[in-house]
């Protein structure tokens, strides 16, 4: 009964970071629901490995893996964010329009 | 019971993540959730990942972030006029997502639609976990540093790669 509960919320949360992700014009809005994203696809991992792989733990040391490469990619995230801010002055994401002649 | 407790406030800040006009409380709420989801895994009984979960995601994640929307004064207004035009072809994306997963999840193993389950018939306890059993931060170590330590040392090399482009890009 708690299974299906923890697999909706999680996909729940995982269309939320996508909507999220997909219509906000500020760039760090786009990161923190990357962020959402990459938690609930952690805790989707760690609720099927404790349902069905007791022994192996293989959901868990997963989501170990995925939670260092979300680390690295907000800090990268970040501080390319802050680069484009001191260069622009702005963090509208559809600003940079260079490309599309 | 305690689920639905825990679990209805992410529901509710998810959707304030996406929608929030500050861009400083796109930042705060998902602590709300990344609280929410630590509480979920103490229910299910892992206690290290319920705890990790809150220092990584809460800790260094949101407060980094926190510390770029603060420092750069990111401008507070945001005028949501085309929201709605993504919202057809996204919700028709959506609901093919929805219709796909019911392929995959067979209904014996992971139970989507209401079936009647026996579940008080037969009782087996296991007797090696009234004995000794193992914490949560022991089978991971017994795991990560012996069958899979080749992958453990294998992000160091991210690590070194996120070193380089913060010193790069400064």
């Amino acid at each position: 009964m708690m299974l299906e509960h923890i697999l909706v919320l999680n996909a729940y949360l995982f269309s939320i970071g996508i909507y999220g992700f997909i219509t906000s014009r500020n760039m760090v809005r786009a990161l923190m629901c990357l962020e959402l994203i990459l938690n609930a696809v952690n805790i989707n991992f760690v609720t099927f490995s404790d349902f069905f792989y007791s022994r192996q733990l293989k959901g868990n040391i997963f989501s170990i893996f995925v939670i260092a490469i979300a680390a690295v990619e907000a800090t990268i995230g970040s501080t390319i964010v802050s680069s484009i801010y001191r260069n622009k002055k702005s963090t509208r994401i559809n600003q940079s329009t260079l490309l599309n002649k | 019971m305690i689920l639905s407790v825990l679990s209805s406030p992410a529901l509710v800040s998810g959707l304030m993540v996406a929608r929030a006009k500050n861009p400083v409380h796109s930042v705060l709420f998902p602590i709300l959730v990344f609280r929410d989801t630590s509480s979920l895994l103490l229910l299910l009984g892992l206690d290290f990942s319920a705890m990790i979960f809150p220092v990584v995601h809460i800790g260094a994640i949101a407060v980094s972030f926190l510390f770029v929307v603060m420092m750069f004064h990111i401008q507070i207004a945001e005028i949501h006029e085309e929201v709605l035009r993504y919202l057809p072809v996204s919700g028709i994306i959506g609901l093919i997502f929805w219709w796909e997963m019911f392929f995959i999840l067979d209904n014996e193993t992971i139970p989507l639609l209401p079936t009647q389950r026996n579940t008080t018939s037969l009782r087996y306890t296991v007797y090696a976990v009234k004995v000794r059993s193992w914490t949560n931060l022991e089978t991971l170590g017994n795991l990560l540093y012996t069958y899979y330590s080749v992958w453990f040392l294998v992000p160091s090399t991210i690590f070194k790669a996120l070193s380089w482009g913060v010193s790069l890009l400064k």
